[in-house]
């Protein structure tokens, strides 16, 4: 197959449609405006839908909507903007409703500034919106990938029944690198009977609700929720291990970071310190066992993170804390060079852990 | 080496993002592994632009060029900003036209191209980019001389045909500058 | 025999839990009706609000959507934007549709979203128990405005249909009550005409029905229709603001 060069954030856009979305509703925010703007240029020559909504809180909503009626529907945004659809992912989550969301993270907290950065981790991961729930959270760092998972997160969404986030970056937004624009969808997703898509006079009304005012019944349906969360963590955790079978010293970081990681892994094993990366593909469910794997050998961790530190909680989790994991993050927009990333490792292997 | 740190950088608006694309394309038709990133936000409107390239035989990690092996610059800032970053021994095209100063260190080889002269002068304003990068193939033989055309294909669309031939003349005329 | 009045077919038989002599159970037979004489309850999506109409999904007998605090319009507006030949509709109280979800009706009026919207107008907010609402009238007392609502301090009501008649993309707007036989008359022609209107494909409809609270408004149920009448329709005239397709005031 020809491969193509484009953005990352065109590839999110052109992947959602291979994938069968044709219902897009945003609002403009840098750095992720261009899947916007791919959207409203291609999805109307297709009998689809773009739609700039009046806020992201209107966005998801129309998100919301749409998913009720049955079709595959998307947004996009960057960090303060997700923000603004915590209520909606709420919402969705306890709808039981499919859809995809994109994060192209940006510096924060506030208004921060238009960098990349990966400080959104907590938000994807623990804290979408109030209530008990998950998201599914993928984190792809290649343009191809981006193409793969992305039409892989609207089989997920229906399959389970609940949104998912596909976390980004400024870098991985704005980069270009060639793709391959190959099919990655079942050809049987589930059948939608729960929509709301009208009667037709033939069944039963379908209700898209979240509202429980009798505590044991909101429990229940939370406990069954549950249960689905449980088979998504078992069934859907996604890593790649580069070069770890030997490793003294792992690497763990996701998106962007992952790549230059790998460059500071090429310089330290040149070094000769054997240094490896394991890199989460799926950040809820995060790749417990994948982890827990390199420690038989590791003898130490470092999670590289354009963040203050948040996917190091559960890099600990993993390993349960029996090894030091070490920490090296840049933030509000700051990327590591693989230079710094190096001689974190190197002091690392020295007995620094700190 | 395997690995090519590419950066072009100038004003917004002189195409450095454009030319950036077309070295990309040059490598993808190589069958090389490559990667194109810009800077983005508020400068893209006006102020400086910039973008790196890496042309690389084996997978690429991060896409970020901190230490460019080969730097075009095409306005002052750029090169005042970019000449204290480049790898040792690099190479830089200047748009000497435009940048009247000579490079600073002694290790770098340094190409002097009056592209935004030339391009007035042969009715191709706007187009000093690819005389640049016509400059640039022929010194670093980052693709064949045969290679141009397919690449310009990739990047301009077959249906802006006055695009395509200025383009080709833009390039063309860079490539066989001599000074 | 013959059967003179009955329920409508798109009304569930589920008993309301609205208070007594509170006007929602009113204003859902209207709609209910609306969609059995035109017939189009098996092609209807209804959104329910937050607020005293939340559990409006268990009275309606098409497909339902229960909406997040105000948003009910956008989420309308995703509906329609995928099943463009379904009949949508929104059932909304002032604080979710002139408060929290200003901007979404605004602008879902501004886009022309080919929805109908039945704005209920009870100038308090009743579910939580009888605060100031953004159409509670000057100097009225409720428990968040104790002393009467000061202009002053906390400003003068929202008039939706005025304000909405003013866009372009609003095609039919009215305002109508259901303190009397004769306006619960008007109030159900003006509903079956939005309806009718989004079935033909014209665009935004909305009818504001100014309602009663009796609980919360702390009067009897005959007293809370006469402070409806006395009130509230001299600070919000009855009438049609806008109608694209016939009559305009």
């Amino acid at each position: 197959m020809e491969k193509v060069l484009m953005k990352g954030n065109e590839a999110i856009a052109e992947a959602a449609i291979m994938a069968g979305c044709r219902h897009f509703f945003g609002y403009p925010i840098t750095p992720q405006t261009e899947v916007a703007a791919y959207m409203s240029k291609r999805l109307p020559k297709i009998g689809g839908v773009y739609l700039q909504a009046e806020s992201e809180i209107s966005s998801i909503n129309m998100i919301l909507g749409a998913a009720s009626a049955g079709v595959r529907a998307m947004t996009s945004s960057s960090s303060p903007g997700i923000s603004l659809m915590s209520e909606g992912i709420s919402y969705m989550a306890a709808c039981d409703l499919p859809s995809v969301i994109v994060n192209i993270q940006r510096g924060g907290p506030g208004l921060g500034g238009i960098q990349p950065s990966q400080a959104d981790y907590w938000q994807a991961t623990r804290s979408s919106g109030h209530g008990d729930f998950h998201i599914i959270a993928l984190a792809p760092n290649s343009i191809q990938e981006i193409v793969d998972l992305t039409q892989r997160a609207f089989d997920l969404a229906d399959t389970y029944r609940m949104p998912v986030i596909i976390l980004g970056d400024g870098i991985l937004g704005q980069m270009m690198e060639p793709v391959e624009l190959r099919p990655n969808i079942s050809a049987n997703p589930p059948e939608k009977t729960w929509a709301a898509n009208g009667t037709g006079g033939k069944r039963k009304k379908n209700i898209i609700n979240s509202l429980y005012l009798k505590p044991d019944q909101l429990e229940q349906i939370n406990f069954e929720r549950f249960k689905r969360y449980k088979l998504v963590e078992k069934k859907e955790a996604l890593h790649e291990a580069y070069l770890t079978d030997d490793a003294d010293i792992i690497l763990v970081a996701y998106g962007a970071t992952s790549r230059i990681c790998r460059n500071a892994i090429t310089q330290a094993r040149a070094n000769g310190v054997k240094a490896g990366l394991l890199r989460p593909i799926t950040l809820w469910p995060f790749p417990v066992q994948a982890i827990k794997q390199t420690m038989q050998r590791a003898k130490a961790f470092i999670c590289v993170e354009m963040s203050m530190g948040q996917m190091i909680d559960d890099v600990k989790l993993a390993i349960e804390c029996e090894r030091p994991v070490a920490f090296l993050g840049r933030t509000g927009g700051m990327v590591h060079t693989p230079e710094e990333i190096l001689a974190k490792i190197e002091a690392v292997d020295r007995g620094e852990t700190a | 080496m395997s690995e090519t740190n590419i950066l072009v950088a100038g004003f917004g608006g002189q195409g450095i993002l454009f030319a950036g694309k077309f070295l990309v394309y040059a490598g993808l038709i190589n069958g090389k592994q490559v990667s194109w990133l810009p800077s983005y936000g508020p400068e893209m409107r006006g102020g400086t632009a910039s973008c790196g390239v890496i042309i690389s035989d084996t997978p690429i990690g991060s896409p970020i060029v901190t230490q460019p092996d080969m730097l075009i610059v095409m306005n002052a800032p750029s090169l005042e900003r970019y000449e204290p970053d480049c790898a040792r021994n690099g190479r830089v095209f200047i748009d000497s036209s435009l940048i009247t100063r000579e490079l600073g260190r002694s290790d770098l080889t340094g190409w002097y191209v009056p592209a935004a002269k030339m391009a007035d002068e042969n009715g191709l304003t706007g187009l000093a980019n690819m005389i640049m990068i016509g400059k640039f193939i022929k010194e670093t033989n980052i693709c064949a001389y045969n290679d141009i055309e397919a690449a310009l294909k990739k990047t301009v669309p077959e249906r802006r045909r006055a695009l395509y031939d200025s383009n080709l003349e833009a390039l063309n005329l860079g490539y066989n500058y001599r000074r | 025999m013959s059967i003179v009045f009955e329920r409508p077919k798109a009304l569930s038989d589920a008993a309301t839990h609205y208070c007594p002599g509170c006007t929602h159970g009113i204003v859902h037979r209207l709609i209910a009706e609306t969609l059995d004489e035109l017939d189009i309850t098996g092609r209807t999506v209804g959104i329910a609000p937050v607020g005293c109409a939340v559990m409006a999904y268990d009275y309606f007998e098409c497909d339902m959507i229960q909406a997040a605090h105000g948003r009910a319009p956008a989420v309308a507006t995703g509906v329609k934007r995928a099943l463009p030949d379904g009949v949508v509709f929104t059932y909304q109280g002032d604080g979710d549709l002139a408060a929290i979800g200003t901007a979404e009706t605004v602008h879902s009026a501004a886009r022309g979203e080919k929805i109908t919207i039945i704005f209920i107008n009870n100038a308090i907010y009743g579910m939580t128990g009888g605060q100031m609402a953004p159409t509670s009238l000057p100097g009225q007392i409720t428990q968040t405005s104790p002393y009467g609502r000061d202009v002053q301090a906390a400003g003068y009501p929202v008039r939706i249909c005025e304000l909405l008649s003013t866009l372009d993309g609003v095609y039919y707007a009215e305002r109508v009550a259901v303190d009397s036989v004769k306006n619960v008359r008007m109030a159900k022609k003006a509903i079956k005409k939005a309806f009718t209107y989004q079935t033909e494909g014209r665009g935004f409809t909305i009818v504001e029905v100014l309602s009663t609270c009796p609980t919360n408004w702390g009067l009897a149920p005959v007293k809370a229709l006469l402070w409806l009448r006395e009130r509230m329709i001299p600070y919000y005239p009855l009438g049609v603001y806008k109608d694209m397709g016939g009559e305009a005031q």
